[in-house]
């Protein structure tokens, strides 16, 4: 069984693949209706997650400068 | 005779062109069909004017050229060439009318040992970064398939910018643009490129940098070229693309980095996946996933029902075959019973005490008994012991 899903720790990619492996898992037929249900929760879990990711809409634009102290400083770019 | 002379001279004709009309018609002529060009040759009466100007001339063996360079292309350049200096130039044919004079406009000029020595340092360069491995192939990392922040080592007001910006915001605007500025050309851009890289090591969310800037002239594109550049674009952290200039320009960083794009725009499209394509993905893996439970549930209940017919089919089975057990035995039980016996005209004497009377030794005459016979009983007595 996979590992559920946790907020904002996975990337995208591992998300996606641990979809697919569910999915493939859950296409098999040797999987017996419990562990069917635990999987789909767990996929559904990952799905939410992923669709999060890729909801936001506008591009965030930033510029990073360094200070004279050697600090970062981050501010927002018109681009 | 007069008019013989008049006739033997060619005479004006009507359209007589001014002085002006000609030379800007030369003019046309030669900055219509003339762009931009480098031409090699020997720098002879140069004049700085006070004004900021530079005028000389070109010449080789057959033929000379006048050439300008006006102050802002001349403060650029630096100091002004030396007479018998051998010079690529970059210039533009044109015509200097008020002196009715044909002249190159140069932008560029650059001795040609220079040439030879940056090609040279150009070689040692790519010598040294080839020893110490930098331009394997086994060195190159595969970009991330979701970058979710990459980081733009390039001018902050150049074209590259823009271009990546505009390519990252159609296809992909669920990320984040770092941009870490530096400038791109002329002096003080190698070491700001430098620390731009390093500081790209220090901003952890970064998964992806993009290096690089727009297209120029082959000079303005060297500091891509250089070592230190070279050797920090190596030492970034996370998966590189080099996009300097345009389709045909090649530096030593696009050899260094993980991925070589031709333009800037490029490289963004390959930094980036498009976020309708990846919609798609996570679309079909949601049917798949909501088809496969179904699927899971529906061969279930399938399963179920085959049980349960199997079961139903058990025990119909269990029963007939038990019915068919009960019919034998009440057939059997109907052959045995003694109502069965009596029926068939037997009668069955019974001692008052219901115990049947067998033998003659049970009759005693005299003693009272019951016959049964097949619809009741009759009261008897024993009359003779014989």
């Amino acid at each position: 069984m996979s590992r559920p899903a946790k907020e904002g720790s996975a990337t995208l990619a591992a998300e996606l693949e641990a979809l697919e492996a569910i999915v493939r898992r859950l296409e098999a037929d040797d999987v017996d209706l419990d562990d069917a249900l635990k999987l789909f929760e767990d996929g559904v879990r990952r799905l939410r997650s992923a669709r999060d990711r890729l909801a936001q809409a506008e591009l965030k634009v930033q510029s990073v400068l360094e200070g004279a102290g050697g600090e970062l400083m981050t501010g927002d770019l018109d681009v | 005779m007069t008019a013989i002379l008049r006739s033997a001279l060619p005479v004006p004709t009507d359209d007589v062109w001014s002085v002006s009309q000609v030379t800007s018609a030369v003019k046309r002529l030669i900055e219509r069909d003339l762009g931009a060009v480098w031409v090699r040759g020997e720098i002879i009466q140069c004049k700085a004017w006070s004004s900021g100007h530079w005028y000389f001339t070109l010449r080789d063996a057959k033929s000379q050229v006048r050439c300008c360079m006006w102050k802002q292309q001349a403060l650029k350049a630096g100091r002004p060439p030396v007479d018998g200096t051998e010079v690529y130039v970059l210039g533009t044919p044109g015509m200097w009318e008020e002196k009715g004079e044909f002249r190159l406009t140069a932008t560029a000029i650059i001795p040609t040992s220079a040439v030879g020595a940056q090609q040279q340092e150009l070689e040692r360069v790519k010598a040294a970064l080839e020893r110490d491995g930098l331009f394997d192939v086994a060195r190159k990392r595969p970009l991330p398939p979701f970058a979710r922040c990459v980081a733009v080592v390039t001018s902050p007001d150049g074209a590259a910018l823009r271009d990546v910006t505009i390519v990252v915001r159609r296809r992909w605007p669920c990320c984040r643009l770092v941009v870490v500025g530096a400038r791109v050309q002329g002096e003080g851009a190698e070491a700001e490129l430098v620390r731009a890289l390093g500081i790209v090591n220090r901003l952890a969310e970064v998964d992806l940098c993009i290096v690089g800037r727009g297209g120029g002239a082959r000079e303005d594109l060297a500091v891509f070229n250089s070592e230190a550049v070279c050797r920090a674009l190596a030492a970034v952290r996370v998966p590189t693309i080099s996009a300097v200039g345009h389709e045909t320009d090649v530096s030593l960083t696009d050899f260094v980095a993980d991925l070589r794009a031709a333009t800037p725009s490029a490289a963004a499209e390959a930094a980036v996946p498009d976020l309708r394509d990846v919609e798609r993905q996570v679309q079909s893996l949601a049917s798949r996933l909501a088809n496969g439970l179904s699927m899971r549930t529906s061969l279930a209940a399938e399963r179920l029902e085959r049980t349960a017919d199997r079961l139903s089919v058990a025990v119909g089975q269990t029963i007939e075959r038990r019915r068919h057990r009960l019919d034998r035995w009440s057939a059997q039980l109907d052959a045995l019973s003694p109502l069965r016996v009596l029926a068939r005209g037997y009668a069955m004497p019974t001692a008052p005490g219901g115990r049947v009377l067998k033998r003659r030794a049970d009759f005693v005459p005299g003693e009272r008994f019951e016959l049964r016979v097949s619809d009741g009983s009759i009261a008897a007595r024993v009359e003779d012991g014989k």
